[in-house]
């Protein structure tokens, strides 16, 4: 295997070594990818809203809200990160079956999944997961629907400004809106194997 | 008779897929065009600077390769090198072995079809997962992708019914959502069935070491949250120099691809899960590809490692359209395959090298190109070299231009090759002794000739420029 670092790497050089001149790194301003109608957008809350709307997810202020959603469309069980789970049971009537624990050998028996989001992406709509804020990566993948809690203090307005504080966790992961596929006939399908409902319940 | 084989390849193409594959490419050029320049007031200007800064990547990459393996193997990540296609597969082969695993399943990787890692493994008794949607069809029907973003542009919704049906996936049913749904059911107990996932890489950074990949359906994210090993294949030209450069090609890359502002998941990983995580892996592999990489540097065409596969330039070209994927009997279809693949083809470069002639050098792809390659120059410069080195593919169909520049050169030749123009009207391409223009004409139909009344236009023509002049005067 060295041997193979150790040739590729020599290939490289004497590949490059006739060069006259390498090209130069250029530098580019922040303004140069921020979207015409986000200039000067100054509620990202509000900007935010919009965007996950534009890409299929659902923006909810309340946690009434949340359990409305739920129950109209009869999605009763589920899986609420433990340090989540306090603020929000209140607002879950008996009816609903809610675990703390994810059991990965029954992952088809939770229909949705409420995590904690370390942040939100305003121009476009996107909550922001890590290995430090989210209880487990599963949970916010495998159910039909995905709840990230998000607050609203730690919404960025647009991707360079989330890419400048992405940080030192090992992973990260960007969703926007449901998980989705174009690969038959270009029709869109919406959750192919992530969430099909991608909700971002808003707090403070 | 001689036919460029991509000719021969459009012509025999079933109608149907011609159509999937024509209204495919064109709806994603058209979302692709106006997201672009609805969104950005000179978009021409990010793929500029994109372009240069893949560019200095090129150009640094004897700097930039050893800076990135420092970064990766601090940050934990264990780092492996290969030559070859093969040593790629021995690699990722031993680190299943060393884990015991028998499972794997993967993510879309490009650089796993150029080195056919799932044909690999499955012959050594590895179940290797597909589990991009498209791809799982396409490994189910043992067929090729036929685009870098779209691998089933070429199929219907009938022939993947079909497959699911064969497969044991349910009965015929060739509703898209009903399809779907299937695959989501029978694909996620494979991710947690399987001891390694596999991905590829759409960047990573030098300055950070993280391994950026993007996908739509979630499948990547999937194979990193159910197994405890990922294994990440990486061609040796991937790298950015900057985390900040990411806000410029992310945004680039999901708009040229597929029209979207951003893909729905980006994920950013420095290494194994953190702590008190409990999903996702606890090794974290890169192994990074060469196979014929260092050989294109060293080439005239070494803007071409620019890419960052976003299909783009194929959803425009006008012959990829008419001639789909699979004409192109190789990895990388299209404008950025006619470069790459004869190419990364090394010592069989002669056998693909008429892919650059199947272009009209329209220009078309340099201009949607993220990265601004100047893909036509390239074919130029690609031709010039299957000429030397005498490629009987290349050949094939040439016109023989000799005989064009004594005609064009000769005025009483020239009068003569109008007036038989006329005579093409009437006289069937077939019995003109031309071997080169009876291939082209085999497959295509010659507008009706209307060559030669330019001269006896000019010897009669009126004069117009001065009277519009003094009407103007008098105006
Ligand atoms: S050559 Fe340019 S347009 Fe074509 S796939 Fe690569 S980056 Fe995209």
């Amino acid at each position: 295997m060295s041997s193979d670092r150790d040739s590729i790497l020599s290939r490289v050089r004497s590949a490059l070594a006739p060069l006259p001149e390498r090209a130069a790194l250029p530098d580019w301003e922040r303004e140069l990818v921020i979207m015409r109608n986000a200039r000067g957008a100054v509620d990202a809350v509000a900007l935010f809203s919009e965007r996950l709307v534009l890409v299929n997810g659902t923006p909810l202020t309340s946690a009434a809200d949340l359990v409305a959603l739920l129950e109209k469309n009869g999605w009763r069980r589920g899986y609420c990160d433990p340090a989540l789970w306090p603020g929000l049971q209140a607002a879950f009537p008996a009816t609903f079956t809610v675990e703390t624990l994810f059991d990965r050998s029954r992952v088809d028996d939770y229909q949705f999944g409420i995590t904690a989001a370390a942040g939100g992406i305003a121009e476009t709509g996107t909550v922001i997961l890590t290995d430090g804020g989210t209880s487990r990566r599963l949970a916010a993948l495998a159910p039909w629907v995905h709840v990230a809690v998000l607050s609203r203090r730690t919404i960025f307005v647009d991707v360079p400004e989330a890419v400048a504080a992405l940080g030192s966790d090992p992973n990260i992961i960007w969703c926007t809106g449901p998980s989705k596929t174009a690969d038959v006939e270009g029709i869109l399908i919406e959750g192919v194997h992530g969430p099909g409902i991608q909700v971002a319940l808003l707090v403070d | 008779m001689k036919f460029q084989q991509i000719d021969q390849f459009a012509a025999n193409l079933r109608a149907d897929t011609r159509e999937s594959v024509h209204s495919g490419s064109k709806a994603g050029h058209e979302k692709r065009t106006s997201v672009l320049f609805d969104h950005y007031a000179d978009p021409n200007r990010l793929r500029q600077i994109a372009g240069e800064i893949k560019q200095h990547v090129v150009e640094n990459l004897d700097t930039y390769l050893p800076a990135v393996e420092a970064r990766l193997q601090a940050n934990g990540v264990i780092v492996h090198w290969a030559s070859t296609a093969e040593a790629a597969n021995e690699a990722v082969y031993s680190i299943l072995q060393a884990r015991g695993a028998k499972k794997m399943v993967k993510a879309k990787t490009m650089v796993s079809e150029e080195t056919e890692l799932g044909h690999f493994l499955e012959k050594r008794g590895i179940e290797c997962v597909e589990t991009d949607l498209g791809e799982f069809i396409i490994q189910i029907d043992g067929d090729h992708p036929s685009h870098i973003v779209k691998p089933i542009i070429h199929k219907n919704r009938r022939e993947i019914a079909t497959s699911f049906e064969r497969h044991g996936l349910g009965a015929y049913n060739d509703d898209p959502e009903t399809i779907t749904r299937r695959a989501r059911a029978h694909l996620r107990h494979k991710y947690l069935e399987a001891d390694v996932g596999l991905t590829g890489a759409n960047f990573v950074v030098a300055e950070s070491g993280r391994i950026v990949l993007v996908t739509n359906e979630g499948n990547s994210r999937f194979c990193l949250a159910a197994t405890k090993c990922h294994i990440a294949m990486i061609g040796i030209e991937k790298i950015l120099p900057r985390d900040r450069d990411l806000g410029l090609l992310l945004n680039l890359l999901a708009r040229s691809g597929t029209g979207q502002q951003l893909t729905v998941y980006t994920e950013f990983i420095r290494g194994p899960k953190a702590a008190p995580q409990e999903d996702g892996p606890e090794e974290t592999h890169v192994v990074f590809v060469d196979n014929g990489r260092s050989e294109v540097l060293a080439s005239d065409c070494r803007e071409i490692l620019r890419c960052i596969r976003c299909g783009a330039c194929l959803n425009v070209c006008p012959v990829y359209r008419q001639a789909s994927g699979h004409a192109y009997r190789s990895v990388y279809p299209g404008p950025v395959g006619a470069v790459l693949s004869p190419l990364l083809a090394g010592k069989q470069f002669p056998e693909l090298a008429d892919l650059p002639k199947a272009s009209s050098l329209c220009g078309a792809c340099n201009e949607v190109c993220p990265v601004n390659i100047p893909i036509p120059d390239l074919l130029l410069r690609l031709r010039e070299k299957g000429k030397r080195e005498g490629s009987e593919a290349a050949a094939a169909a040439t016109p023989p231009m000799g005989a064009w520049s004594v005609m064009a050169t000769q005025p009483a030749a020239w009068k003569l090759a109008m007036f038989g123009g006329k005579i093409m009207n009437v006289l069937p391409a077939k019995y003109i002794p031309v071997p080169a223009l009876q291939a082209w004409q085999a497959k295509r139909t010659l507008p009706a000739w209307r060559g030669g009344a330019f001269r006896s236009w000019l010897r009669t023509r009126a004069q117009p420029a001065a009277d519009v002049r003094s009407a103007k005067s008098e105006g």
